[in-house]
């Protein structure tokens, strides 16, 4: 009886242990996700503190997906801010690294694409007379890959018009057809149901943003 | 987040919120104590930790006690862990040392340019070759308006350092390429015979390079194909001098590919509008075709094939500088077939193998006459037939360092006849390399090497050693040095005639600076060489010749001081003097100039999504020989400086699903006289100068290609 009580009493604070931990991880994951959306997280100090800092909550985890998922769409989005082209390949390399540990735990991960996706958008960034050929294509493919997984995330719609917005014409970029594909994604974003608070579910203001952009 | 959750953080928290937190604090600095901003500082195994400021201070609470691990992390540079205790409160000095990647590693470099998609910190992308103004996508064209190289636009081949055209090797995947240009008539430089698109990497190395190479006294060009191409995908091409096709198809697994490309140049049309100094009396035409194959025999292994075949026809009347009145007539029938195997493969403890063999074989039947005039035509026929084949291996050791050794064997007939007369010989050409890339440290590098050679139609070995040191001073900077001796055998029309000749040789010095940065690159080299035992006609054959070059180059390129804007300029000063062929003593040879320069300019206009770019090459005067001059004068004449201005202008744009290219290119756009040279009449009377046959020339082109997303390029305004 003495013993069972003990077992009773050990699961009992193994338990509260770890419902303890994923209470601190999402209490964690919730204040750094909240402001994903806000336009004073865009800086190239606030990007690498939040990349930081999902990068230690992804260390101490070490079996949740998201962490490395954020930790790689903060790194990218330095990787945009950038002046010294030089270090965009180091960071972009950084978010790869991130994002495999993040597809290790999570297959066929529509969400993560989509930053595979911006990482070749970064390459080709540094010299695109060169790299166009390259990462162009890849950049697209992923996008693809994504829809196949999951057609339903906005955040496809999204980075597709972004990519028809600012690309010339002459390349095959249009201000209508990122409008339709914009107002797409807002479909879509209304419709979206992220499966946990933390779960990915930014980019609905800055695609009113860039639909703006798009009506000009 | 659920109620009880809710309930369970409070319950777990709060009494960890009554401890006492410990406040962590300290500073970031690299080994020069500069301050280390965005930092990763984390406690292991918990949340807690901070991103250093711009002045690489850091602090945040924890609520971990006792000794704990704490990580600092920073890309670019090698990760630290150190125990700490979390309540002694100290203020922690934190030195992180730069992480040694391939950027920051020391390359070879003297004397060598390279232009490569892998690999960072390289001088040119193989676009640039396709790019430069007045090069019309030539690879050899573009390589001359680099340091080192002449502007002899009146042979074909690379003139470097002093060297003639011969002195040059041109290589594909490491096998040698016999007649890498069209053969061409007297006075008109014949281009090169292959696409530059089809190389991921190409090094111009203008003296000291690997001792895995042989048989170029000054120079060689070592082209690396592309593996594998990114998609399938077809292409058109039609221009004012011809049209052209091609297809590269890639399998659904992405691991075996083919191409097929065709092509048909005819220059008549264009010359029966632009009417050139000397009339075409055949074609000129060209028939080319090119093949490839590559397959990923595994993660490590390659397998690669390419082969094409060229068939010219061309032939010009001119005016007889010899009996005035009457005509000249030349005429060229060429074919030429080269085809490259080669297989690389990683072959286990860090032992890599690559096997190549190559065939070539190259027809020249030549028709030259005097019009109406006794004798009759004078027929030609010149045929080279070369087998080549190369085994190497090479060997990681430690982390960069590596060791390579080979051998290459080549079997070439050397086939000639001048109306019946006959003159053949063949060459059995065996050879032996090793060398090692050794790393002193990651930013000291030596390379030490040799190479042995015999060739039985000379019945003669030679031994080779070769040495380069390289320092890189930090980041940005390095220096080097070569040392190294060359050997090459006398070209085939001296051999046929004489079997007692022996190999020229050529001993290279260099010392060379370079910076290079994402945006900029400076490079200067200086150089000695020197020449022995080169080929003497007079009296008889023999090798007595010799002779040195000297001289300091610059390079400077620039892609960041004018938005959209790349340019480079290169100035070479050669002083060179030799006695070799029919020569009575040393002087400057009738190939080289003192000062050569060269300034490339591109700019991008991306809202007409249109490429500019112009190139202007200067030379002073080359040495020419007036037979009326007495002996000890030979050679002390100069042509004029040599002037040329070429501008191009490329259109991107997408016709339907193709991506197209237009292509305007306008060569010697300001039509500045040329003067390469003269040829006298034997009595020395009369004297023609040799100029292009055509003083400017212009070319319109379009270039589409299906199958490449519509989405591919620009999306740089992100």
């Amino acid at each position: 009886m003495k013993r069972l009580f003990l077992a009773f009493l050990f699961t009992g604070s193994l338990a509260t242990v770890a419902v303890a931990q994923s209470a601190q991880y999402t209490e964690a994951m919730t204040k750094q996700t909240s402001d994903l959306d806000s336009s004073s997280t865009f800086t190239q100090e606030a990007l690498q503190q939040k990349a930081n800092t999902f990068e230690r909550i992804a260390d101490a985890e070490k079996s949740q997906w998201l962490p490395y998922y954020y930790a790689a769409y903060m790194q990218v989005m330095q990787a945009f801010t950038l002046k010294d082209k030089s270090q965009i390949d180091p960071l972009a390399d950084k978010a790869e690294s991130n994002l495999d540990k993040a597809e290790a735990l999570s297959p066929k991960n529509s969400e993560i694409a989509c930053i595979r996706s911006l990482v070749a958008t970064a390459r080709l960034t540094v010299d695109p007379m060169t790299r166009g050929m390259k990462f162009g294509p890849e950049a697209a493919a992923q996008l693809e890959q994504a829809k196949s997984l999951n057609p339903e995330n906005p955040r496809i719609y999204m980075l597709e018009g972004q990519s028809l917005l600012f690309t010339p014409e002459q390349w095959g970029g249009s201000k209508s057809k990122a409008k339709t594909t914009l107002e797409l994604a807002l479909e879509k974003f209304a419709a979206f149901k992220p499966e946990s608070s933390i779960a990915p579910h930014w980019g609905e203001t800055y695609t009113r943003k860039l639909l703006e952009q798009s009506q000009k | 987040m659920s109620n009880i959750s809710r309930y369970l953080c409070l319950f777990i928290f709060t009494p960890l919120f009554s401890l006492a937190q410990n406040k962590i604090s300290g500073k970031v600095t690299d080994s020069k104590k500069h301050p280390l901003p965005g930092v990763n500082i984390a406690l292991k195994g918990s949340y807690d930790g901070a991103t250093t400021a711009a002045d690489g201070s850091f602090s945040f609470p924890t609520t971990a006690t006792g000794d704990q691990l704490l990580s600092a992390s920073l890309t670019g540079y090698q990760t630290l862990e150190l125990k700490i205790n979390t309540a002694a409160g100290e203020q922690l000095n934190i030195v992180l040392k730069s992480a040694v990647n391939a950027l920051r590693v020391v390359t070879i470099s003297a004397g060598s340019f390279e232009a490569s998609d892998d690999k960072k910190g390289t001088v040119l992308k193989p676009l640039d070759i396709v790019t430069t103004a007045g090069a019309g996508a030539d690879i050899a064209n573009a390589i001359k308006t680099l340091p080192g190289a002449q502007q002899t636009n009146d042979r074909e081949g690379l003139f470097v350092r002093g060297g003639t055209g011969y002195e040059t090797q041109t290589l594909i995947d490491g096998m040698l390429v016999r007649n890498p240009f069209y053969s061409s008539l007297p006075d008109i430089p014949g281009r090169g015979r292959f696409s530059p698109f089809l190389f991921k990497g190409t090094t111009f190395s203008s003296g000291g390079y690997s001792a895995q190479y042989g048989q170029g006294l000054s120079s060689a060009l070592i082209l690396e194909s592309i593996d594998l191409p990114e998609r399938s995908s077809s292409t058109v091409g039609v221009s004012v001098i011809g049209v052209n096709a091609g297809l590269d198809n890639l399998s659904k697994d992405k691991k075996t590919s083919y191409g097929i490309e065709a092509d048909y140049t005819n220059l008549a049309p264009y010359f029966n509008i632009i009417k050139p100094k000397n009339a075409p009396n055949l074609g000129p035409e060209i028939i080319g075709t090119s093949v490839n194959f590559r397959r990923k025999t595994s993660r490590t292994g390659m397998l690669k094939f390419y082969g094409y075949g060229n068939w010219t026809k061309m032939g010009f009347n001119s005016n007889s500088l010899e009996y005035p009145g009457y005509t000249e007539s030349f005429k060229l029938h060429n074919n030429n077939v080269y085809t490259n195997l080669t297989y690389r493969e990683n072959i286990g403890r860090d032992w890599h193998l690559y096997i190549g063999a190559s065939f070539s074989s190259n027809t020249d039947n030549i028709d030259a006459d005097t019009l109406q005039k006794n004798p009759g035509p004078s027929l030609i026929k010149v045929q080279s037939n070369l087998s080549q084949s190369r085994v190497m291996f090479y060997k990681n050791l430690g982390r960069f360092s590596v060791l390579r050794f080979g051998g290459e064997y080549q079997y070439a007939e050397e086939r000639s006849a001048f109306n019946r007369n006959k003159a053949n010989f063949t060459d059995n050409y065996t050879a032996a390399f090793a060398e090692g890339d050794i790393y002193f440290t990651p930013s000291f590098v030596g390379r030490v090497g040799g190479r042995a050679e015999y060739s039985s139609v000379l019945g003669e070995m030679n031994f080779a050693p070769r040495v380069s040191l390289a320092y890189k001073v930090n980041n940005f900077s390095q220096f080097s040095v070569a040392y190294g001796d060359y050997y090459q055998k006398p070209e085939p029309q001296y051999i046929r005639f004489d079997r007692n000749l022996g190999y020229m040789k050529a001993t290279h010095y260099i010392l060379s600076y370079q910076r290079v940065a994402t945006d900029y690159t400076f490079r200067t080299e200086v150089f000695y060489k020197k020449y022995a035992d080169l080929v003497k006609t007079v009296p008889t054959y023999n090798n007595n010749g010799s002779g040195y070059a000297q001289g300091v180059e610059l390079f400077w390129r620039d892609r960041k001081t004018f938005k959209n804007v790349d340019y480079w300029i290169s100035y070479s000063y050669l002083d060179t003097k030799r006695d070799y062929l029919n020569y009575p003593f040393r002087v400057q040879p009738d190939f080289a100039a003192n000062h050569t320069a060269s300034i490339v300019y591109k700019h991008f206009l991306p809202k007409l999504s249109t490429n500019l770019g112009l190139t202007y090459s200067f030379a002073t005067g080359r040495p020419y020989y007036n037979p009326n001059q007495p002996t000890d004068k030979f050679m002390s004449d100069r042509t004029m400086t040599y002037n040329s201005v070429g501008v191009s202008a490329s259109y991107l744009t997408n016709i339907r699903k193709a991506f197209t290219i237009f292509v305007l290119s306008v060569s010697n756009v300001l039509g500045n006289k040329q003067v390469f040279g003269y040829h006298y009449s034997s009595d020395g009377l009369r004297r023609d100068e040799v100029v292009p046959n055509v003083p400017r020339f212009i070319y319109l082109g379009m270039f589409m290609n299906f199958g490449i997303d519509r989405r591919q390029d620009v999306i740089n305004n992100l």
